[in-house]
């Protein structure tokens, strides 16, 4: 059991994602940092997707009723164990009565805190992914609050074999790195101008305050449209990262988003740059280049070997 | 072809149909996601239609985009043999007007009908559901008649109890969960659109017909399944 002293600013359980049910409306939400998720629980030894809190510019105080083993991975928080620091990116053995802190991100908005065995809460149309809008999945379909007991399961590996596991500081970066964002077009690019596409391509955008788990608003050169032609499109699904084009000025739709929408959407960021984007904040600076699917293929196959390469991994005991 | 195939970022893409929202589009849809049910190719792991483009979401790590494209390429096209006759028709009782239907004086000013009229042509014909969206278990639906077209409120209501029947424009709908919403609401199903606790939690579902049937005020507290 985990016990919540103080819940941070939102954190809340995300998984991979409730794949499936987005026939029926059902936005997929999940981690908003897929390549973080699947670190942290490299690190504890558990399925790449399993369930973890996912923190937001600060952290949550928690105290652990049973001994386990937890790592964190994402942006750039500050981790305290019983007042003395500790790193991020490395397996971290705690024992029953220990309180862990996390505190407000230097650098990157999320962070996973993945827990050995993960967290005993019901799965719901096959997911522990927190949807608050809709009130269900993860603790209570909420995030979390001061007072809250998490249960875990038992883990499938002996913890000691575990701690202290560390992942290369590059590794545990790479959402961090400040390079542009790779975009492959379509569906409805077509309705842009040429000076439209241009105009997002080589320009620089912001990334602004109204920015949250269900899309990603910028501000910059606005994005023109073909002559006659508008945003408005009979609406149709919506997948991660696709960026709209409402009023001429960008939304990337990230994993709260609707499931269909009613606007055009010029392109998605790449499967590999989501975490990226996901770890811009408000204020940061976002240039995005245009890559091919196939290219785009290929991008996301490298990430996950690195994510999957044991040289990466040291045990440092 | 008439369907053109678009990427959707990197690990969906979206099958463009005739871009217009009619009846014989969806029957088209509705045939090519049965196909492509049928036909399983590795890695796709979602089949979102709406009306009139089908988004298949895929794992990039399992099929390329080129060979997702092979595959749907080679669904036929049209509506093959057995087509939107397989599509169900879900009756979904509503008690119009009274408490249940709050905004039914107001359908009745706008379209000049008499409350037993709006009611008449409210259940009177089918309606299809050409996808879902917006929340859980949120029809967007066709067929409505037009004569009982009514503007969304000038202002929004808040919250809107699950099961509410309304009217926005040419287009009806229910809302499956409590939700804010500027629908003129005529009346409430006490049927359940979304229900974590069925096995089935959903009740309504893309390609499938709808019809209403008026029921009292007495039979809807005894199938009342909302709170």
């Amino acid at each position: 059991m985990i016990n919540v002293l103080s819940p941070g600013l939102l954190t809340t359980v995300q998984d991979g994602g409730r794949v499936g049910w987005q026939r029926f409306g059902v936005p997929v939400c999940g981690a908003m940092d897929n390549y973080s998720l699947r670190l942290a629980n490299r690190l504890v030894d558990n399925a790449p997707e399993e369930a973890a809190l996912e923190v937001t510019m600060l952290g949550p105080r928690l105290r652990f009723e049973e001994p386990c083993v937890v790592a964190f991975a994402g942006g750039d928080f500050p981790l305290t164990l019983n007042g003395v620091s500790v790193g991020r990116g490395q397996a971290i053995a705690v024992k029953n009565g220990d309180e862990l802190e996390i505190g407000a991100a230097a650098r990157g908005v999320r962070g996973y805190l993945a827990v050995s065995g993960g967290f005993d809460l019901p799965e719901v149309l096959g997911s522990r992914s927190t949807y608050v809008r809709g009130g269900f999945g993860g603790y209570e379909g909420r995030k979390l609050q001061s007072g809250d007991d998490l249960p875990l399961r038992a883990p499938a590996v002996w913890l000691q074999d575990m701690a202290s596991r560390r992942a290369d500081p590059w590794l545990l970066d790479a959402p961090l790195q400040d390079r542009p964002i790779r975009v492959v077009l379509g569906p409805q690019n077509d309705v842009l101008s040429r000076e439209g596409l241009d105009a997002f391509f080589y320009g620089e955008y912001t990334v602004t305050a109204e920015s949250d788990r269900m899309g990603c608003r910028l501000k910059g050169p606005a994005v023109s449209f073909r002559e006659g032609l508008d945003a408005n499109i009979i609406s149709d699904g919506v997948a991660m990262g696709s960026i709209q084009v409402p009023s001429g000025m960008p939304i990337v739709m990230m994993a709260d988003r609707q499931t269909t929408g009613g606007y055009a959407k010029l392109g998605a960021v790449i499967t590999a740059d989501l975490p990226l984007m996901a770890q811009k904040r408000p204020g940061d600076m976002i240039r995005f280049d245009r890559v091919t699917p196939e290219e785009a293929a290929v991008a996301l196959r490298r990430m996950r070997r690195k994510l999957e390469n044991p040289d990466f991994l040291h045990e440092i005991w | 072809m008439s369907r053109d195939i678009r990427p959707c970022g990197d690990s969906a893409v979206t099958v463009e149909f005739r871009q217009v929202i009619d009846p014989s589009v969806n029957a088209e849809i509705f045939a090519f996601c049965q196909a492509l049910e049928r036909l399983q190719p590795p890695g796709v792991v979602e089949i979102v239609p709406a009306y009139c483009a089908v988004t298949v979401h895929f794992d990039p790590m399992v099929i390329t985009m080129g060979e997702l494209r092979a595959a749907l390429d080679a669904i036929p096209e049209g509506t093959g043999e057995n087509g939107a006759q397989d599509a169900p028709l879900i009756e979904i009782p509503v008690c119009y007007g009274g408490a249940h239907g709050p905004d039914m004086a107001s359908v009745m000013a706008h379209t000049g009908l008499s409350e037993q009229e709006i009611v008449a042509r409210h259940s009177g014909g089918d309606y299809l559901i050409y996808m879902l969206g917006f929340t859980p278990g949120f029809p967007y639906m066709g067929g409505m008649d037009e004569s009982l077209s009514t503007p969304r409120l000038k202002t929004p209501r808040t919250a809107i109890p699950a099961g509410s029947v309304g009217i926005a424009g040419s287009q009806t709908g229910v809302y499956p969960i409590a939700s804010p919403g500027g629908w003129q609401l005529i009346g409430r199903t006490p049927l359940k659109l979304f229900d974590l606790g069925r096995e089935q939690p959903f009740l309504l579902q893309a390609g499938a017909r709808v019809k209403f049937v008026p029921i009292s005020a007495e039979e809807y507290e005894r199938l009342d399944q909302n709170d």
